[in-house]
């Protein structure tokens, strides 16, 4: 909501002071100034001119010749592209040296041969507004006492305004006017607020011989009043009306619907014309839409209508309009009416903001409907305003309005504690103190010892209990002086174990070379398949892009167009790692997805140990219970180099390599060591349990084995047979070499590894080693059919 | 058979000529070898001894003394010729492994925390200092959690300004991403009885074009206080803590009277700029009782307040990035910088 300085002094003309100042008491008062600036400045230079002499340029069709008297007397040569003067008219006149609102600085120069010394100036060029198709003719406009030469300001009467640009919230409907603001200004101000007086003079006809209106749902409609104007012509308004619309960011259309603007921003009151020869008797019904019934609005759209939405009729019940939303398009008034039904009604706010939605038809009006226009004594105020300002164009008002009552909001008064109040607040006023601000805004206070009982003002429809008003009293208290306090809980704040555990697994992540990346949980259609992932992300309703239309199930496709970005830039091994939400689909009886939380690492260049490792880490930062791999084909992954990651029983992710044929799909170059976990399941699950075993005092002894052993035998059989052989005394296992070539036949490989041995209570003998190696050796060789290599 | 005068001479001079021909000594072993020469079984010193049997009491205790002396410069000498060597292997040895320690192979490079996550771990902090516990929600909600449960009735105007995103889930429109993090409330007092002082830091979505001030998902942190005697100067003073805890003593804060469906009175919080303006950082307010009413909690016992802004901005603040899809964008030339 847009207001000027000068419109809100017609409301309380004592509003004064320091601009900034003025916007700073909006602001505190719920009323964010937006935007602030300066308006109805004319640049120094644009003086009083009148036109001396008229005559056609000797060598040019497009400009005439202008002698002009800018108060010396003296006849002015200048040249001028517009021909709307004739002799005598006084214009604004641009001197020479004048820089124009555009930057343009006026110089003499020579047209065609001809000097030209200065600028006659049109309205928009000095930032004015006019009904004139070129020069701006200021015959009617100039104040008494206007001389050629005077600073075109002080000629026209023109004052500098300020113009503010207010954030309006949804529950200050009161707001939406320039009355509104005023008011709450001037009692922040201390200053009175008063509405003019609209003196309206009318025709003795009654209204009630030409309209019968009937409200068939009084919960739609709360009040429809209505009159009829006669003598209507649809001209041009006067240009202080359109300048004042052009300043609150309207376009000046024709007068009457100038006027129904006007009346709406200066008191809230939307508004609407009817064409009256197209209703016939004058008779109009409200009621609710029924199935199938439909309308064209003037914007000649043909809409279709649901019950909920509100209607008027005409007497053969024909809809002739959607009520507080759109005019139809056959009563719509055009240059030929001469009468005009002009109506003013309060609509149920959550019934035309069902049909501004649903039609998506929003506009100035309905938004003041949507949050509750004024239901009382304002209709008539605007009713007469209108009149008022008609009657200016020669529009003549029959005598009276046709008022019909529907249901209005409750008005029965509120309790309001004064405990409760400041107890919200943290403050301590009175109820004598809390009583004055709610009545310099228009409430009514009845005292009842420690209570308050209040009767909200009809043009606040969104306050109606005890904290709203609690509200009202701290908004004009001012926020700014409540006293500041820090509360404390009795119970210390802190991180959960699991966000504890979550930071942990971060930082593994980062200290093996990980950068995090965050893409958009958002992929495009096909992202899934492409990536060898079943099909089954949720939707989205109303995604902007397709691409954006599906949420994620696994975090692989937003990694690989991550690594396949960096790669196109010329950075291709990159090492990320993410931490994110999957949405997994709804499990049965579920309405939401089965929302997760997974870690993934991806280690573009690299091959699966890498990623292996990477799991290695984490296992030993969260002492996981029993982490092993089991070969599988994964979907997305690597058929032969990937494995589920199984962590005491259960599979809680997989570890691998990127299957080639997916990366190919999304254009990323080499191998990618992959790595994904229900990170969420994980954290859930046991872990972190670590016991104490005493160091041995006694020497340890170390002997290197190496096994031949099928590519068909995984290395971590191995291992697992080498500890049982060991038992307790085998403290280390460590591979140390895989090797494949001559030596060793074709689909084996060898695998070498030392063995710590060490005893708690002894040093163990040579005997000693010779016997547990041995026992190691057995085991393997039973168990997995390796050989010893020699 | 010579005196204990001459035998001393004999000693003199031999410790002379040792001391030239450890000086001449150019390695440890010629040292060595010297050693055996000097003190061995087969030395002049060693042979001296054995004769001092044959001598008479009063030289034999002189040529004793004599020995002793002789022995005791020889392996001084030796000491000290072993020490030059010493040293000047060690010195040869630093002189040949010099390194240039700027030549770097094998770096370990740390990874980079994303900036978002740097920012909500700074909030965290923070408000754990204070007293919160972390809170966190699913990013798919109903609308109950979204919208009703928070006293936005469903012809509410409110609604379409969050420009929500729905998912195909459900009855159309009661599915969606959460537009704000303020369905976390409703569910931590669903679960949790008060006092509540929680905050809720996550990604929200709205239907929002990317961009360089816009994404269609970005992160918000909320907090929730319910308590007996909880008031807006609390919010007042917390919001002011939490600012001075985050940004620095001097940044100052202010509530301005704004409007949001789940809190009443509702404010917006300003924080002062440097040039004296004001940001305006978030939301805020006292929770409306029909908000703690939906969560079974009675609004005349307890009172609180909740407030919410922006992580993102933050970032996008502290480090004047010119282009918010940087946080998206996963480039590792951005990445690496933090």
């Amino acid at each position: 909501m847009k207001v000027t300085l000068s419109w809100l002094r017609e409301f309380a003309p004592d509003i004064d002071g320091d601009p900034v100042e003025l916007g700073e008491t909006l602001s505190a008062l719920g009323l964010a100034v937006e935007e602030m600036e300066t308006i109805g400045e004319i640049v120094d230079g644009v003086v009083l001119a009148k036109v001396l002499d008229l005559r056609p340029h000797p060598d040019a069709d497009k400009i005439q010749l202008v002698d002009v008297d800018r108060g010396d007397g003296q006849p002015l040569q200048v040249c001028c592209g517009a021909f709307n003067m004739t002799v005598g008219d006084l214009i604004p006149f641009a001197t020479i040296g004048t820089v124009m609102p555009n930057g343009m600085e006026i110089a003499q120069r020579e047209m065609r041969g001809q000097m030209s010394n200065g600028m006659c100036c049109a309205a928009d060029e000095i930032g004015l507004v006019s009904g004139d198709d070129g020069i701006y003719i200021l015959n009617d406009v100039v104040v008494d006492g206007a001389e050629l030469g005077m600073p075109l300001a002080e000629a026209i009467g023109m004052q500098p305004d300020v113009l503010w640009d207010l954030e309006v919230n949804a529950n200050r409907p009161d707001a939406m006017s320039v009355a509104g603001v005023a008011r709450d200004l001037a009692a922040a101000l201390g200053v009175e607020f008063r509405f003019p007086e609209y003196e309206i003079t009318t025709t003795d006809e009654p209204v009630d011989s030409l309209l019968d209106i009937r409200i068939e749902d009084p919960e739609l409609c709360g009040r429809f009043v209505a009159t009829v104007l006669r003598d209507v012509r649809v001209g041009e308004s006067p240009a202080w009306m359109q300048q004042r619309l052009i300043q609150l960011g309207m376009r000046p259309i024709n007068s009457i619907v100038d006027i129904s603007n006007y009346v709406m921003l200066e008191l809230g009151q939307p508004n609407h014309t009817f064409d009256l020869a197209t209703i016939p008797d004058g008779r109009l019904n409200i009621r609710r839409a029924r199935d199938g019934e439909t309308l064209v609005t003037l914007d000649d759209i043909e809409r279709s209508l649901v019950p909920n939405d509100g209607v008027i009729t005409d007497e053969s019940d024909t809809i002739i309009s959607l009520a507080g939303v759109m005019g139809g398009a056959t009563t719509e008034i055009s240059d030929s009416t001469t009468e005009v039904l002009l109506e003013m009604a309060w609509w149920d706010p959550p019934s035309i903001s069902r049909t501004v939605k649903r039609l998506n038809l929003p506009s100035e009006a309905s938004t003041r409907f949507r949050r509750g226009a004024d239901w009382g004594d304002n209709i008539d105020r605007a009713m007469r305003r209108f009149i008022q300002l008609a009657a200016e164009s020669g529009i003549t008002a029959v005598s009276g309005f046709v008022d019909v009552p529907g249901t209005t909001p409750d008005r029965t008064p509120v309790p309001v504690r004064v405990a409760k109040v400041n107890g919200l607040l943290g403050t301590e006023l009175t109820a004598d103190d809390m009583a004055a601000y709610l009545i310099s805004i228009g409430f009514e206070v009845t005292m009842a010892g420690d209570t308050l009982h209040v009767v909200v003002p009809t043009w606040r429809w969104d306050t109606a209990t005890e904290t709203d008003i609690a509200e009202e009293v701290g908004r004009m208290f001012g926020y700014e002086n409540i006293p500041r306090t820090v509360p404390k809980g009795d119970d210390p704040g802190g991180l959960s174990q699991y966000q504890k555990d979550r930071r942990l697994v971060r930082e593994v992540l980062l200290g093996a070379g990980c950068d995090e990346t965050l893409p958009m949980p958002f992929l495009a259609p096909g992202d899934l398949a492409k990536a060898g992932l079943p099909e089954d992300g949720v939707t989205l309703t109303n995604p902007l892009h397709a691409e954006e239309s599906v949420l994620r199930t696994s975090l692989l496709p937003g990694q690989l167009k991550a690594i396949a970005y960096n790669q196109s830039h010329r950075n291709p091994d990159v090492r990320f790692f993410e931490i994110d939400h999957v949405f997994l689909p709804a499990a049965e009886g579920e309405i939401l997805p089965d929302e997760r939380e997974h870690l993934a690492v991806a280690i573009a260049g690299e091959e699966a140990p890498a990623a292996v490792a990477v799991l290695d880490a984490l296992d030993r930062a969260l002492a996981l219970p029993n982490v092993q791999l089991s070969p599988s084909s994964p979907a997305g992954l690597h058929p032969t180099r990937s494995a589920d990651v199984v962590i005491a029983g259960r599979t809680r992710g997989h570890v691998g390599e990127v299957d080639p044929a997916v990366l190919e799909a999304y254009g990323v170059e080499g191998r990618v060591a992959w790595l994904e976990l229900d990170l969420g399941a994980v954290l859930d699950g046991p872990h972190g349990n670590r016991s104490y075993s005493p160091v041995s005092k006694f020497p340890s002894s170390d002997i290197d084995l190496a096994f031949v052993v099928g590519d068909d035998v995984a290395a971590s059989r191995i291992e697992a047979s080498l500890r049982k052989g060991g038992g307790a005394l085998l403290t280390d296992v460590e591979l140390f070499d895989v090797y494949r070539g001559p030596g060793v036949d074709d689909g084996a490989r060898s695998l070498a590894y030392r063995l710590r041995f060490q005893a708690t209570d002894r040093t163990l003998t040579d005997g000693d080693v010779a016997d547990v190696r041995q026992a190691c050796i057995d085991q393997v060789v039973k168990k997995t059919g390796a050989v010893l290599r020699g | 058979m010579s005196n204990a005068a001459d035998l001393t001479a004999d000693l003199d001079a031999l410790v002379a000529d040792a001391a030239e021909r450890l000086a001449d000594a150019r390695d440890l072993d010629s040292l060595a070898a010297l050693d055996a020469e000097f003190l061995g079984k087969k030395s002049a010193v060693t042979a001296a001894k054995k004769q001092l049997g044959g001598l008479d009491p009063d030289d034999r205790k002189a040529a004793g003394q004599a020995i002793n002396a002789a022995r005791t410069s020889l392996e001084a000498a030796i000491a000290a010729a072993r020490e030059r060597l010493a040293a000047g292997a060690r010195a040869a040895q630093y002189e040949a492994e010099r390194l240039d320690l700027s030549e770097k192979l094998g770096e370990i490079r740390r990874g980079s925390l994303h900036l978002n996550t740097q920012a909500r771990d700074r909030l965290e902090d923070v408000f754990v200092g204070m007293g919160f516990t972390i809170a966190e929600g699913p990013e798919v909600e109903t609308a109950w959690y979204n919208f009703e449960a928070l006293n936005i009735p469903e012809w509410h105007p409110a609604r379409g300004s969050f420009d929500t995103i729905f998912v195909n889930l459900g009855e159309p429109e009661e599915v969606m991403l959460r537009s704000h993090t303020s369905p976390v409330q409703i569910r931590t007092m669903e679960n949790q009885e008060p006092p509540i002082y929680i905050v809720a830091p996550g990604r929200t979505f709205r239907t929002d074009t990317a961009d360089a001030t816009h994404l269609p998902a970005f992160n918000q942190i909320e907090g929730l206080v319910v308590d007996r005697g909880i008031t807006l100067g609390d919010l007042s003073g917390t919001m002011d803590e939490f600012v001075r805890a985050f940004f620095g003593g001097e940044v100052k804060t202010r509530l301005r009277p704004s409007y949001f469906p789940f809190t009443e009175p509702s404010a917006e919080f300003d924080i002062s700029r440097p040039d004296g303006s004001w940001l305006e950082l978030g939301g805020c307010g006292m929770v409306h009782p029909n908000v703690l009413r939906n969560c079974g909690i009675d609004p005349e016992e307890w009172q609180g307040f909740a407030f919410g802004f922006g992580i993102d901005r933050l970032a996008v603040m502290r480090y004047e990035l010119d282009d918010i899809r940087e946080l998206v964008n996963n480039d590792v030339r951005f990445l690496r910088q933090f």
